[in-house]
């Protein structure tokens, strides 16, 4: 059996847990095997995974619980796989996946990789997962040799369809869970934008735009777009903009549907962080800039006048 | 205090990746090395900091062969007090590497053992977590800020879209992102002392591989880029609908 860990964000079951619920069924398909969803808190809609392709929810609740701890979390759901046989783990790989998986790993001594890209594939007879290796330069086959298999699944690279058949049954599930050893002091997220790894539009700024109060033309694009905003290593080193919105090999890997990269020129570190986007739309007012070269659509002008006129041409299209 | 960083050795961020002919290998031909960006930048820097501001010592960890050492000697340049690698011949997965590290770690004390956040070549962002299990440690990842009072830690790390801060007492094990602190250039004087610092070379413990990278791919080359007129941004908004359809 297939275990998916569907994690809720701010009380509601969103992209992130339903693309972790498709990967985990399209891995059950590989495995001739079902695909089970495990919840860690109390958020309703549990049983709408089912429609994703979750057969059932097992539900684990704990006062232990209430607040993320990586070690806790981890006891929860390798207890629960334990229980329920699973030999394959799903995660997202995102914050908490990334806390977890490692201890998950360890715990169970099992083979794990983190950031698949693509299905689990049976291929020479190992399972073979394919994960973005050198901050998205290449590409690794890794073959998983241990009974039970834990995958983190990057964000993006599965798209979302419904495979499952409806509300999947909700089941409880009973586990002794040690108290946590940390203690969330302070829980702050920005509410409007959708957070950058799992952003689907993504507008950019670089060295171009010349200083931080040059961003308007950036924000104005995005809000049109309803797209979150990024910038390139060199602006967030110079305190233009916040570090979180670095995107590049030292920054942020994404891989929105669109990334629009205006002002950089797109040196290969910043390259291999956001060379898996599906559509790039650079603006450079260098036709030289090496950007171009990995771009999909490419504008040669000023980005002072062309972001504005983009801008007007996204509200024009949306008003449609 | 005792803090233990956990450094590796990746490509240098400019490196253009190659692979072998049949794809079973990255080319190594001309490949420059560097320590990992997060450990040295990150992770080396806020643990020196924290010596600095009080007592302690600083010791670093690598896994791999003997190559390492120029790496491992620049930690000791940047202000490290010793190092000690345990020698493998080759890479390894990370539950090998976070295994080598739990064994070595395990009885001797340290307050905090830090990671970098990922690699830059094979993006795991796992040994960390996975060396906290061994140990049964509380482990944080992708700390942003972290302040020491006493056994006293206060840890504040990145989440989606926002930051999380953390109270937990130590020993503890944590990963660092960009913020934890500042890149530091060694200086002469140190590259100097970094000569006779104590670099220990201990033998690794059997294991079992779990994984196994089988093959190597290179992403899809993009086309060739499509121009659009700087005055007609309906065109092109038409081409991200229409053609991408990615609006």
């Amino acid at each position: 059996m297939v275990l998916v860990y569907a994690e809720a964000t701010n009380g509601q079951f969103k992209k992130m847990a339903h693309e972790v619920v498709v990967y985990g069924k399209k891995t059950a398909e590989v495995l001739g095997t079902e695909c089970h969803a495990l919840v860690l808190d109390d958020t309703e809609g549990a049983e709408d995974l089912g429609r994703f392709g979750a057969a059932k929810v097992h539900r684990v609740s704990s006062p232990h619980l209430e607040q993320f701890d990586a070690a806790v979390y981890t006891v929860a759901i390798a207890d629960a796989a334990k229980q329920l046989g699973a030999t394959v783990i799903v995660l997202s790989h995102n914050s908490t996946g990334k806390s977890i998986m490692g201890r998950l790993s360890a715990r169970l001594e099992a083979g794990s990789v983190s950031g698949a890209n693509g299905v689990p594939m049976m291929k020479d007879g190992y399972f073979t997962v394919r994960k973005p290796v050198f901050s998205g330069k290449a590409l690794a086959d890794v073959q998983l040799l241990t009974e039970v298999k834990i995958i983190s699944v990057a964000g993006n690279s599965i798209p979302v369809e419904e495979l499952g058949q409806g509300a999947a049954p909700v089941e409880p599930l009973s586990l002794d869970l040690p108290a946590p050893k940390t203690k969330v002091v302070k829980h702050q997220v920005a509410t409007g934008r959708v957070p950058l790894p799992e952003a689907e539009l993504v507008v950019s700024g670089g060295r171009g735009l010349k200083g931080p109060e040059n961003w308007g033309v950036v924000e104005d694009l995005a809000e049109a777009l309803g797209a979150t905003t990024a910038c390139s290593r060199p602006v967030a080193d110079s305190d233009w903009r916040p570090h979180h919105e670095h995107v590049g090999q030292t920054g942020v890997a994404i891989r929105p549907n669109l990334y629009i990269a205006a002002g950089i020129s797109g040196a290969i570190q910043h390259l291999a962080g956001v060379n898996n986007s599906k559509t790039i739309v650079v603006i450079n007012k260098d036709a030289d800039a090496p950007f171009f070269k990995a771009a999909d659509y490419g504008v040669v002008g000023d980005l002072f006048e062309v972001l504005p006129k983009l801008t007007e041409a996204v509200k024009k299209y949306k008003g449609q | 205090m005792k803090l233990l960083v956990c450094v590796s050795k990746t490509p240098e961020t400019t490196t253009k990746i190659q692979l072998t002919g049949d794809g079973a290998a990255i080319d190594t031909t001309g490949v420059q090395y560097i320590m990992n960006p997060y450990d040295e930048w990150y992770a080396l820097v806020r643990a020196l900091e924290l010596k600095e501001a009080g007592s302690g010592t600083v010791t670093l960890l690598n896994v791999g062969p003997a190559d390492n050492d120029t790496v491992i000697r620049k930690g000791l340049a940047i202000g490290a007090d010793e190092a000690v690698r345990i020698d493998v011949s080759e890479e390894k997965d990370s539950l090998y590497t976070a295994r080598q590290i739990a064994e070595y770690a395990r009885g001797k004390d340290f307050d905090i053992i830090f990671f970098g956040k990922e690699t830059i070549s094979y993006n795991g962002s796992e040994v960390g977590a996975m060396v906290a299990e061994y140990l049964d440690l509380p482990y944080i990842g992708e700390a942003i800020s972290l302040e020491v009072d006493g056994t006293q830690a206060t840890v504040t790390r990145d989440i989606e879209g926002g930051e999380e801060v953390i109270e937990v007492q130590t020993p503890i094990a944590l990963s660092a992102a960009k913020g934890l602190a500042e890149q530091r250039i060694p200086n002469m004087r140190g590259i100097m002392m970094a000569k006779r610092k104590p670099l220990n070379v201990v033998a690794a413990t059997d294991f079992p591989d779990t994984t196994r990278i089988a093959s190597y791919d290179k992403p899809r080359e993009k086309g060739s880029v499509k121009l659009i007129d700087a005055d007609n941004m309906d065109e092109l908004v038409r081409l991200l609908h229409e053609e991408a359809k990615v609006i």
